[in-house]
């Protein structure tokens, strides 16, 4: 776990380390501040616009000709579907059964879901996966039958919705080193209502909060090769930490792909991700998922009128993913505050940064504003065991129940801001930065039990720091 | 994360003297360096030194501003209420026609926004219950699909100031249920002409002949009539001279922070609302639903305003609605004391975009339709512009040595 600390620390000890390092940039998880940091996704970086706006704005070298299908882009995102037929055919098609009536609902201002901070309150911003285990015993779980693999609570006119999703939580408490007292926030979920015939007994619900949008095409632009150097699926290097790539099927070209999206690291890129998103979510079909997600106990599902086939067309689905490619990560305020250079120190020397990689180059990518960036989403993008207490025990792909995907850090410290919450993590059971590092297990274990041997200072530091970015 | 935030700024010279003894130690132990190693992006210029003074002719500029809105607004409500006491034609008429006026001296405030100020702070600013737009028409009312739809139509849902602002934006930045396009919808109804508005009528609001849900439907504009006036005067009360109130703490802000939020709403209305969000989006889609103010055909005056707020507060200078001025010392002036020819620019740039936008031909969603050639060249040469002012402001913020902040 501490291996990368040591090896940045045994640099020091050579001048010609020290040459490398002070002429060049810092080590990003060195603790010596780096101006370049203050531009998490260099020239895209926004450096306009913070506060509830902070994640709305356009890459800051967004060229002319993508600008105009941004705005159009953001448009299709913001606004709301409706029934068909409608009169606003651009707009028709939602449904039959739903999460959302627009991208905006789940991922307000660009920002992260979360679940219900209220009581009784809707499911918005998060939705629960379905399924139940394979025929055989080692068979990959399959969607519900009766529920297909996503529960819609919403539904349009004459369709019943499949059913009321809650959360209950149970608490727990543990303690620091130090003393400090903390309490987590176990979720249990459960489905009221169902419509369509009784649970199986074997459900598995698999929460999944919506994530930010911004900075995904910078994502996208990350090489490859980059990312199979940083995979270590047997642990070779000892080091504790394996990190896989999930390969998954490219919906258009059938190809095996690297996973780069979604929890699990699903979707191989960002048009099939939002494609994924329009169909489970929204009910929207496109050209790469044209089936709706109606089960054979759905009959009214099955029989709705569809708006269109598909119901958006390709061109507005390039714009919707032209706009997430390129809405901008914001700007760093605090990168060189001495806390938080100290926290970032910490993070470096408890090995977070061995999953949560600083620093990436990008490559080419089909907009030029994204390609050859120096960025710092502070992610691998692979999977990593997670633990058994954040396991969903539901594979997909290549992924494990207990494997997600390294999520990027950049911006988390201004969704309180922009969506007035700070809940993190898959499910969104954590309350803020450090609840989420409590729940970190299985290959993060022994970073976390580093976190809880901090003092108070140091884990606000820390804290700080993971905010600062 | 408040106190942090100054603290960061304060912080920012120790770090450098961080990196320097690194440096030292590196030098030490044997290494040569040849290598600068920082780049300080703040400009160590100090501003000129009537800033302070264009700083409070903002804060007058401002406050004049939406005291005129405020105004303009409670008219709006008298001519709301006469309407409901008596429906008519000419009672509707006189409605629309206050409506109109109100977002005449409103628009020119749009400039106040983005930086998270008393408008649209997340806490409790009404910017998202005032000006919220697009609209989603079957949230609220009947639309020519669904004759039952919306909240007017569902008798299990209450109206009342509380329940409505807690209904607008729920499930997504469209639901809008309140604010000047929320009125303006049930004053005009939906567009379907190709030549003029929408043309609700105003048996809509006759219990005798309507729906059924005439009296919801008044309550509802009532209501909304009410909240908007509510929320302007709470605007006025925050930017008043003298009080302890946001106006206060603005101007004892340092004058780089308290410009640098003035910019940031001059560059964010220009380039990305005007020119991107309200002009593009509704150019690229050839589509009405996509346009500012759809129902009342207005949306030219929605740009030709928003544009004079830039240039008011560019000039620093206002021409109230009773027509006196409102004048001191100027953005421009500061600017040109740094860099005169960049000064020209912007001022060429505002005025060129001032004027494309009064070429526009009216109605808008016209303009916008995809066989008018001419109309969609109208429109792309004044986002063109707008973009073009985005970028000479931000040159100015860059210049001026201005930064992007974390709110307050």
């Amino acid at each position: 776990m501490f291996s990368r600390f040591r090896r940045v620390r045994a640099g020091l000890l050579l001048p010609a380390g020290v040459l490398v390092l002070a002429c060049g940039q810092p080590e990003p998880s060195s603790g010596e501040p780096d101006e370049a940091q203050r531009l998490p996704g260099g020239d895209t970086t926004n450096t306009l616009l913070l506060g509830s706006g902070a994640f709305t704005r356009p890459a800051s070298n967004i060229t002319e000709e993508h600008a105009a299908s941004f705005y159009t882009g953001n448009s299709f995102f913001n606004q709301s579907w409706v029934q068909a037929p409608s009169s606003t055919e651009a707009r028709d098609g939602l449904g039959p059964l739903f999460n959302a009536r627009s991208c905006s609902a789940c991922h307000f201002k660009d920002g992260r879901g979360s679940p219900p901070l209220e009581e009784d309150a809707e499911f918005v911003g998060i939705l629960l996966r379905l399924s139940v285990p394979g025929d055989e015993a080692g068979d990959a779980p399959v969607p519900d039958p009766e529920y297909g693999g996503q529960l819609q609570p919403f539904a349009i006119n004459d369709v019943d919705p499949e059913g009321s999703p809650r959360v209950s939580y149970a608490e727990h408490s543990g303690e620091y080193a130090d003393g400090d007292e903390y309490s987590l926030l176990e979720p249990r979920f459960e489905i009221l209502d169902p419509k369509y015939g009784e649970l199986a007994s074997d459900l598995m619900i698999s929460p999944r909060v919506a994530p930010a949008v911004f900075g995904l095409g910078l994502l996208a632009a990350i090489p490859d090769a980059r990312l199979h150097e940083l995979a270590d699926p047997k642990d070779a290097n000892g080091d504790g930490i394996s990190g896989r790539i999930n390969q998954v099927p490219d919906a258009e070209t059938g190809a095996s792909s690297v996973g780069r999206f979604g929890w699990k690291a699903e979707q191989p890129s960002v048009r099939q991700q939002a494609a994924g998103a329009f169909l489970g979510d929204m009910g929207i079909t496109t050209s790469l998922f044209p089936q709706q997600d109606c089960t054979e106990a759905e009959a009214e599902c099955q029989a709705a009128i569809v708006g269109g086939e598909p119901e958006i067309s390709d061109e507005l689905l390039d714009k919707v993913a032209l706009y997430s490619s390129l809405l901008a990560v914001p700007v760093r305020s605090e990168w060189d505050h001495p806390v938080v250079l100290e926290g970032q120190r910490l993070f470096g020397a408890l090995g977070c940064d061995g999953c949560h990689v600083p620093q990436h180059e990008t490559g080419d990518h089909e907009f030029e504003e994204l390609g050859g960036q120096v960025i710092f989403p502070y992610t691998d993008l692979l999977l990593h065991d997670m633990g058994d207490e954040l396991s969903d025990e539901r594979p997909s792909f290549d992924a494990e129940g207990n494997e997600w995907r390294t999520p990027p850090l950049w911006g988390l410290g201004r969704v309180l801001e922009v969506n007035g919450h700070d809940r993190l993590l898959h499910d969104g059971r954590a309350r803020g930065v450090a609840e989420a590092v409590l729940w970190h297990g299985g290959e993060a274990e022994a970073a976390k039990e580093a976190f809880k041997g901090l003092s108070r200072d140091e884990r606000d530091a820390l804290v700080r720091f993971v905010e600062s970015l | 994360m408040k106190q942090q935030n100054k603290a960061s700024r304060n912080y920012r010279r120790a770090s450098a003297k961080v990196l320097s003894r690194a440096l030292i130690v590196a030098a030490g132990l044997g290494a040569t360096l040849a290598c600068s190693s920082e780049s300080d992006t703040e400009a160590e210029a100090a501003l000129p030194a009537e800033s302070s003074e264009a700083i409070r002719t903002y804060g007058e500029i401002v406050h004049a501003s939406y005291a005129d809105s405020l105004d303009a607004a409670k008219d709006m409500d008298a001519a709301i209420e006469s309407f409901l006491d008596d429906p008519s034609e000419d009672t509707l008429a006189a409605a629309k026609r206050s409506w109109l006026t109100a977002r005449e001296p409103y628009l020119q405030t749009e400039v106040y926004r983005f930086y998270d100020g008393p408008i649209d702070n997340p806490d409790d600013g009404p910017e998202g219950m005032i000006n919220a737009w697009p609209l989603d028409e079957a949230y609220i009312d009947y639309t020519l699909d669904d004759p039952s739809s919306g909240i007017i139509n569902d008798p299990d849902v209450e109206i009342s100031a509380e329940s409505l602002m807690s209904l607008n934006e729920q499930g997504g930045e469209k639901n809008i249920a309140t604010g000047f396009h929320a009125i303006e919808f049930l004053l005009w109804g939906q567009d379907q002409s190709d030549d003029g508005p929408g043309n609700r009528s105003y048996t809509d609001y006759v219990v005798a002949d309507g729906d059924g849900h005439a009296e919801r439907r008044a309550l509802y504009l009532r209501t909304v009539s009410g909240l908007l006036v509510e929320h302007l005067q709470g605007l006025v009360d925050e930017w008043k001279d003298g009080e302890d109130n946001y106006r206060a703490d603005f101007e004892k802000l340092e004058p780089k922070l308290a410009l640098g939020r003035i910019f940031t709403g001059m560059i964010n209305l220009s380039g990305f609302e005007t020119g991107g969000e309200r002009l593009q989006a509704a150019l690229d889609s050839g589509s009405q639903e996509d346009e500012h103010s759809c129902f009342s055909d207005n949306t030219h005056r929605d740009m030709i305003q928003d544009i004079q707020g830039i240039l008011n507060v560019w000039q620093g200078r206002y021409v109230r609605a009773d027509r006196d001025e409102v004048e001191g010392v100027s953005l421009e002036s500061i600017v040109r004391e740094v860099d005169a020819a960049l000064a020209d620019e912007i001022d060429d740039q505002i005025h060129e975009s001032l004027d494309l936008a009064n070429d526009l031909e009216t109605p808008f969603d016209q303009e916008i339709a995809p066989e008018n050639e001419a109309g969609n060249e109208r429109v792309s040469k004044l986002v063109t512009s707008l973009h073009k002012v985005d970028g000479a402001l931000e040159e100015a913020f860059d210049k001026l040595g201005l930064e992007v902040m974390n709110m307050e």
